[in-house]
């Protein structure tokens, strides 16, 4: 049975405020989830008043400027900052995204910032995805084909099959949609994630591979696979507009009509 | 290297460790598909239970005239008559929405604003069935 209350360990408690000390008119408190390993006390939620007037649109900008300015052991994960890389996924104002391209100013009133819903937290906004990454090692995620190297002859794709992975290959591993998805929360050892599964299906779906029937039979699974119930919260946060939903349903087709 | 069981142990080995666990439920926003999906369940069960009561009412025509009567003088309460409207929406909802899901299955709507548009369609179109049903019930229709 699923717990859907936090364990004791977990419980968040009430933080700091970091009073605005500049005199812009236009501020914004960021209420932000902190947690550090080496005080082992729970987690809390500080309170930033920061000076929007001078700060950059994108929720990323905000974090930046508190670690500069007013808490430099804020720590979270970030690298190219323009939604390529997907380091920088949080939940903010209630939705996984991506930091970077998030812009705060289209969000009233307080903002939220939380680490990715139901992982084991590292510090501050990180959360372990050990998990998540084993699992997708488990689809193995490469080209299986029958040559050996020795043919010397490149594997063609034409353009149509190209087309059948658009919409696929987009996907940069951020987790929003795993770690969006209710029944990822409750089966995360099992079941295999919306992010894991669009995979599964890129790699099923790619006109090169020969081991397309082994992939399928892998997948077909009561936990790994039909644990997805169509919730649609993955498709509802993928910050890159992709629809894990409809590649799990897709999946779910090719084994019900194979 | 790459079975499941690997990855079980893995998942059960980070899950003792002693750092929290990130609030989930407790900060994620609804959206109307989540909404809409966790409403299919539950009504799912109140079905459930709908169906053994209308199944025992029937029983009690067989019974004879006293037991049929203590059940028809429950359904003239207050709580009873809203107790059968409750259930008209409840099996409306449910069948329109599971509509929903066997055009899923087929592999069609998961476009995210189609998805939307046909959530509200069955939302809106159970109370439409049950206001149908009311009146037909009440042969005003």
């Amino acid at each position: 049975m699923a717990q859907f209350s936090l364990p004791q360990n977990s419980k968040i408690e009430v933080g700091k405020y970091y009073k605005n000390t500049t005199n812009s008119k236009n501020i914004k408190k960021i209420n932000v989830y902190r947690w550090d390993p080496s005080t082992g006390k729970n987690p809390r939620v500080d309170t930033f008043e920061v000076d929007i007037e001078n700060c950059g649109p994108k929720v990323l900008d905000i974090l930046f400027k508190i670690k500069n300015e007013i808490d430099p052991s804020l720590t979270f994960r970030r690298s190219c900052a323009h939604g390529v890389c997907g380091s920088c996924a949080m939940n903010i104002d209630g939705v996984n995204t991506l930091a970077c391209i998030k812009s705060h100013t289209d969000i009233n009133g307080d903002l939220n910032i939380y680490p990715l819903p139901h992982l084991k937290v590292v510090k501050d906004l990180i959360g372990d995805l050990t998990t998540l990454y084993k699992q997708y090692e488990s689809i193995q995620p490469w080209l299986k084909v029958d040559q050996t190297g020795k043919e010397k002859s490149e594997l063609k794709q034409s353009q149509k099959d190209r087309e059948k992975l658009d919409g696929y290959y987009e996907c940069i591993l951020c987790a929003c949609c795993s770690t969006s998805c209710p029944s990822y929360w409750w089966n995360g050892d099992k079941y295999l994630g919306p992010a894991v599964l669009l995979q599964a299906y890129r790699w099923i779906n790619d006109s090169r591979d020969g081991d397309k029937k082994e992939r399928l039979k892998k997948v077909a699974d009561e936990l790994k696979l039909y644990r997805c119930h169509t919730i649609m919260n993955c498709t509802n946060s993928c910050p890159k507009g992709l629809n894990p939903a409809k590649a799990i349903g897709s999946i779910k087709k090719m084994l019900a009509t194979s | 290297m790459f079975d499941e069981k690997n990855v079980t142990l893995v998942y059960k080995f980070i899950m003792k460790n002693n750092n929290p666990l990130s609030p989930h439920l407790q900060i994620y926003k609804w959206q109307i598909s989540s909404l809409l999906s966790i409403a299919h369940r539950i009504v799912g069960v109140i079905n459930f239970f709908a169906i053994a009561l209308i199944c025992i009412w029937s029983l009690s025509l067989l019974l004879g005239q006293n037991s049929y009567l203590s059940i028809q003088i429950f359904f003239n309460t207050v709580f009873g008559k809203f107790f059968v409207i409750a259930i008209c929406w409840t099996f409306s909802f449910h069948i329109l929405n599971e509509i929903r899901h066997l055009i899923w299955d087929a592999g069609y709507g998961f476009d995210l604003k189609i998805a939307k548009i046909t959530g509200l369609l069955a939302l809106i179109g159970s109370f439409v069935f049950t206001i149908f049903f009311y009146l037909i019930g009440r042969n005003i229709l």
